[in-house]
């Protein structure tokens, strides 16, 4: 994430933009938390297909994040790219395991951070 | 119980209160372990992409929802359009919605605090306020206890991983990892739930295929729609079976006995 290192580096945050964004994030997310109590005085008037997608979307919501999360692996060199799967399948193994968050959470990103140093 | 309520929505501090934030500390105690390790790494990612604690305290404190938090740094930091981040928050956030459903009755009657319980729902919050008995006089003021106790350790959280972020000598290069790492975790967690691995499979594939058609700084948007499409057409053919006894159901799924230390808790 060039853009970031840039803004980390003290290019300059611009603040409108963000506190736009960050704002227009909230008022969605107020908005979807308080959709019930607008449109519905009970969930038996939700729509069916609606209720189905609700079970449905999260999965595969998180499944196109995933991809969002690595998709520098496309365009990065080699090893760059590979530790990264390497940090993922320590993550998935570690959880798969133990499944305990804290633990997977720390051994992936501790494993990253020092695979991305060393090699 | 309903003229204890309305002295309690007044402020007029009641003998019981103390007993119901009692209680809701102990049933807190799940969300404050998780909340305070992950909304630190939070912290400690804005950090590192150079959001200082007061960017991580305002995000919190208004939109307030961890998995998207994260993603909304990489699109701060990438400078995504406001376009973008609209649509993700909407579906990313959508399942909210849905627990919103189940304590539509209960938050009415809570008066003036019905707005911060709206604001408060989470992924965590909701598991827990559905394992509260609510047969109790004080069933109101511990589901109130939990959310303004839970939103406490997420924001301190974020906070003290700014400053920490700040305070450690050598470069947090690399901790966006975290987010990846929670992700994955929430996805075996939902695989492992699902009785239907469609959704998933139609994701990646999906998101996948946009990456290669649109590139890397554009593929998100399209992806979230082509999925969601796909999804929709998909339960358009399927009979409506469970749709009328299933109610909450859709919450249930994702959230319900879930106060342990898993990763569904983490993901808000």
């Amino acid at each position: 994430m060039i853009t970031g290192t840039q803004l980390a580096s003290g290019a300059g945050i611009n603040i409108w933009y963000v506190l736009a964004a960050i704002l227009i994030s909230a008022v969605i997310t107020f908005a979807l938390r308080a959709l019930p109590f607008i449109l519905f005085k009970d969930n038996r008037m939700l729509p069916g297909w609606l209720q189905r997608l609700g079970k449905l979307l999260p999965s595969a919501i998180m499944a196109v994040l995933i991809v969002y999360c690595v998709k520098d692996i496309r365009d990065a060199m080699l090893p760059a790219g590979l530790l990264e799967l390497i940090a993922v399948v320590i993550v998935a193994a570690s959880y798969k395991w133990k499944h305990n968050t804290f633990l997977s959470i720390l051994l992936g990103t501790a494993a990253y951070m020092v695979m991305i140093r060393i090699v | 119980m309903d003229n204890n309520r309305r002295y309690i929505a007044k402020g007029m501090v009641k003998k019981d209160t103390k007993n119901a934030f009692n209680k809701a500390f102990v049933k807190s105690l799940p969300i404050m372990c998780s909340y305070l390790f992950v909304s630190m790494a939070y912290g400690m990612m804005m950090e590192e992409s150079g959001f200082h604690w007061y960017y991580s305290l305002f995000a919190s404190l208004t939109i307030y929802t961890g998995a998207f938090q994260f993603v909304l740094i990489t699109f701060l930091s990438s400078t995504a359009s406001i376009a973008t981040i609209a649509v993700t928050s909407l579906l990313m956030n959508s399942r909210q919605t849905f627990y919103s459903l189940k304590f539509v009755k209960d938050f009415k009657r809570m008066g003036r605090r019905k707005l911060y319980m709206i604001h408060t729902m989470t992924d965590e919050t909701y598991a827990v306020n559905c394992t509260l008995d609510e047969n109790e006089p004080e069933h109101d003021d511990e589901m109130f206890f939990v959310a303004l106790l839970s939103r406490c350790y997420w924001m301190a959280g974020a906070v003290a991983g700014g400053v920490i972020g700040q305070l450690i000598p050598f470069s947090l290069d690399g901790i966006d990892f975290c987010m990846t790492a929670l992700f994955v975790i929430i996805f075996i967690d939902q695989w492992e739930k699902a009785d239907n691995h469609i959704p998933a499979v139609t994701g990646i594939a999906a998101a996948i295929l946009c990456l290669y058609v649109f590139g890397t700084t554009a593929f998100m948007l399209p992806s979230l729609i082509l999925v969601s499409g796909i999804l929709v057409c998909l339960n358009m053919r399927r009979p409506a079976r469970e749709a009328a006894d299933d109610n909450a159901g859709a919450v249930d799924n994702i959230a319900a006995d879930n106060t342990g230390n898993t990763g569904r808790e983490t993901q808000r």
